[in-house]
């Protein structure tokens, strides 16, 4: 034994199983969230059941299955189910059973002994509504303003029909709601604005505010039409409705105005749900959230992270190469530059909810304070620049990020051989000269090293966001068609903190859960591939310089 | 004309070597120079007076101050924090100390090629364009005539004329060294210094560099440090024996080599030290 341990052999397999060990654990993250995350979009047959409640009777069930687990007979009797099974443990299901409007919950765990065989019968309708979850139950009428025009083996496909209309309608109104009326509220605010700064530098004369006023009538009437036009379309969209079967036996009228999607799960074929595994996907990447964050899709939350962590490299990167330039070709190398050294090492350590709170106090509050009071007096007392926003955000990570560029660009820089700078200076170029033509070309792909460690980080930062500028819903995204286009005030989402709201602060955790392994998916997803591009350039940049290395 | 370079011109009188240039003009004239890093001397009162488009080289043993007193002629030292100085050195009757000179000019009249090939990572013709373009010429015909006249005159042009956009990199050791003098002669210096360049080369390409040299030395005067004697003996008109910071000796290589007046320089060359 102490011969195998001198032979240096112990040493190799401790060493090869860390790497092993890691590579396992990462991969095991990796794995498990997408295997989570990708079957969520998966439809899910129905199943039907019959149910023994607590009280004895019997009715009947019908929802998705979503998990199984063990549990102790004695802690079900506890709870006042009487099971018959002479057996210690037995299993129980949680069941999605919808209808949450109906019967007040949508999941329920159903011990396994209490279920009656399971059936699944295609003809179960899923209904997928924009507000109050998924519905389960049979069709029975297809209904125009309470008229019934279709039922039994008719009412399907003329319900699918009216749904697309439905549809069409809802987005119709949704565009009037966000683009023309937005819009008109934009410019009245604009125009309150623009009067109330007047009126602050006492300039707003009788005519001018004539003027206003007449403007104000002006958009007031446009708005006037647009909402016209939406109260029609809403009205159109309200004129057909469906009538369910719910598993308790209840018919219950649903507008068409309220369903987002149809569909029979049970009935599907593998192409059918792969079709609707793609469109749940798409709405998923493309949609705006509905419901608390846990239905729709997570577009913005998308669009902040990118936007957020471009705005960040924009700022960190030029701020931490020039820091670094000087720190280490200009100035001094004495006490005062090593101190400043070991500081900024050391602020790559700072725990990232300091820098939060540096955000909020220094720029949320003092620097957006003061550019309120300087450039948007006549918001105020509402705050403009003055209250958490992405441009904040950005600036907070660029913070924190900034040791990491600095440190990657020093040691670029240190890594340029003296021969080459002496080279250089040898032939009458000034050290800007050398520093422009030779040294920061050469120094480049340690930038981009720098810019991917920051971009990595950064990405995944939530803590510092809460304080800064991210919330749980925004109602519109800082780039849009209203003037000045750019809202670099505005809050947005964030997908770090979408997963944190939908994992822990949502009001069915049940129903998130899947949401949150494919979020932090896709968030994983963003971060590789915003780190890909950053080492495709690297790579070109080294291209150019290859060989160097053997200098 | 002061002492040494009288004493020069009647040394030169006297050789047998083949083209001398009898007029024993002077390119640069070194006067009590002292150099000190920090509290260490590292040269003491040297005077000495380089020839015009003439080969003179630098021996000694290590640490003897020949490489720092190279790196004086184009003020590379500047780039030594606590390196400082006293004396003149002058190029053309003009101290190149006086704090008027300007620094770039005279690096680009005094050209440098260092002991290891240091061509950047760049291509071979930006390489050799390097300096006219730090000068500012941007004129694509201007830099080819330029970069082609340098490539031939560090006899490297017939080697890389069809592979001008490789990296520098990717040439041999040889090679680069050539590179790096054609990047120096497309400044057309008045003087080229060389820090011990055929230190990192295999015999062939110290062979072919040797060569480069005495072609140089038609156009250009050129001062060489070097370890090697034999190598000093083969390309130099001038020899210059140093000792810890000291010029011991100075005069023609012939001289020198075969009849040595100090007892120090008799023992470096015969291999006693150094």
């Amino acid at each position: 034994m102490r011969k195998w341990f001198k032979t240096g052999e112990p040493w190799i397999w401790m060493t090869a199983g860390a790497v092993a060990l890691s590579l396992v654990l990462v991969y095991a993250v990796i794995a498990l969230i997408t295997v989570r995350g990708m079957v969520y979009f998966w439809p899910k047959p129905i199943i039907e059941a019959s149910y023994q409640e607590r009280d004895g009777t019997r009715s009947r069930l019908i929802g998705e299955l979503r998990d199984r687990e063990e549990v102790a007979v004695a802690r079900l009797r506890a709870m006042g189910h009487d099971i018959a099974t002479t057996e210690t443990y037995t299993h129980r299901y949680l069941i999605k059973t919808g209808n949450k409007d109906v019967t007040g919950a949508d999941f329920r765990w159903i011990p396994a002994p209490q279920l009656g065989e399971f059936s699944h019968p295609p003809e179960i309708l899923a209904i997928e509504r924009h507000q109050w979850g998924n519905f389960y139950g049979y069709l029975k009428t297809v209904r125009e303003q309470g008229r019934v025009v279709a039922t039994d083996a008719a009412a399907l496909p003329e319900a699918l029909r009216r749904q697309e209309r439905a549809i069409r309608l809802f987005r119709e109104a949704l565009e009037i709601e966000k683009e023309p009326i937005g819009a008109v509220n934009h410019r009245l605010e604009r125009l309150r604005l623009q009067e109330r700064e007047l009126q602050l530098e006492e300039r707003l004369t009788e005519a001018r505010r004539d003027e206003f006023a007449r403007k104000r009538q002006a958009l007031d009437a446009e708005y006037q039409i647009h909402q016209q036009r939406l109260n029609e379309v809403r009205r159109a969209l309200e004129r057909d409705s469906i009538t369910v079967e719910t598993m308790g036996g209840q018919v219950v009228e649903i507008p068409f105005a309220k369903i987002a999607r149809l569909y029979q799960p049970n009935a599907m074929g593998l192409g059918q749900k792969i079709g609707f595994y793609a469109e749940k996907l798409w709405e998923f990447l493309s949609d705006d959230p509905r419901e608390a964050n846990t239905e729709g899709g997570i577009f913005p939350s998308i669009f902040g992270t990118v936007m957020m962590v471009l705005l960040m490299s924009v700022v960190v990167t030029p701020l931490g190469i020039m820091a670094a330039i000087y720190m280490h070709e200009y100035a001094r190398q004495g006490p005062l530059i090593r101190t400043i050294r070991i500081s900024v090492n050391n602020l790559a350590g700072v725990p990232s909810i300091v820098y939060g709170v540096f955000g909020l106090g220094f720029f949320v509050y003092v620097l957006g304070g003061s550019i309120d009071q300087l450039l948007f007096p006549e918001a105020l007392p509402a705050p403009t620049y003055g209250s958490p926003g992405i441009l904040w955000a950005s600036l907070t990570l660029a913070i924190l990020t900034l040791p990491v560029v600095i440190v990657a660009t020093e040691e670029g820089l240190a890594r340029v051989p003296r021969s080459i700078r002496e080279g250089s200076l040898a032939l009458g170029a000034s050290k800007a000269e050398t520093l422009w033509r030779t040294v920061l070309p050469m120094a480049s792909p340690a930038m981009m090293t720098g810019l991917i460690l920051a971009v990595s980080r950064a990405a995944g930062e939530v803590a510092p966001l809460m304080l800064v500028g991210v919330v749980k819903l925004a109602p519109s995204l800082p780039v849009d068609g209203n003037f000045p286009y750019l809202h670099l005030e505005r809050q947005f989402m964030h997908l770090g903190f979408h997963i944190y709201d939908v994992g822990f602060q949502s009001p069915n955790v049940e129903a998130s859960r899947p949401l949150v392994y494919a979020t932090a998916l896709l968030l994983v997803i963003i971060i590789l591939g915003l780190n890909l591009l950053a080492i495709m350039l690297r790579n070109r940049l080294r291209e150019k310089q290859r060989g160097l290395e053997g200098v | 004309m002061s002492e040494t370079h009288k004493s020069l011109s009647i040394d030169i009188a006297g050789l047998d070597r083949p083209p001398v240039d009898q007029t024993g003009e002077i390119a640069m004239e070194v006067r009590n120079l002292n150099l000190y890093y920090g509290a260490a001397q590292a040269l003491r009162d040297v005077t000495m007076d380089i020839p015009k488009r003439r080969v003179t080289a630098f021996i000694g043993p290590s640490g003897c101050g020949k490489s720092t007193l190279l790196r004086c002629f184009n003020r590379m030292n500047d780039l030594v924090d606590i390196c400082r100085s006293d004396g003149r050195i002058l190029l053309e009757g003009k101290n190149i100390f006086d704090p008027d000179v300007n620094v770039a000019l005279l690096r680009r009249r005094v050209g440098m090629v260092f002991q290891k090939p240091n061509p950047f990572p760049k291509t071979i013709y930006e390489n050799a364009a390097y300096g006219l373009r730090i000068l500012g010429i941007k004129d694509k015909k201007r830099l080819d005539e330029a970069v082609e006249r340098a490539l031939r005159g560090a006899a490297l042009w017939d080697e890389v004329k069809d592979r001008m956009n490789d990296s520098g990199l990717s040439l041999s050791g040889g090679q680069q060294q050539r590179l790096v003098i054609a990047r120096a002669v497309a400044l057309e210096p008045q003087v080229l210094l060389l820090d011990e360049p055929a230190s990192a080369l295999d015999p062939l390409s110290t062979a072919k560099l040797e060569d480069l040299i005495y072609e140089l030395k038609k156009n250009y005067t050129i001062v060489i440090v070097t370890h090697n004697m034999q190598q000093a003996a083969r390309v130099s008109d001038y020899t210059a024996f140093m000792y810890l910071g000291e010029l011991i000796e100075f005069g023609t290589t012939d001289d020198l080599f075969v009849n040595p007046k100090n007892k120090r320089t008799e023992d470096y060359i015969t291999g006693r030290f150094g």
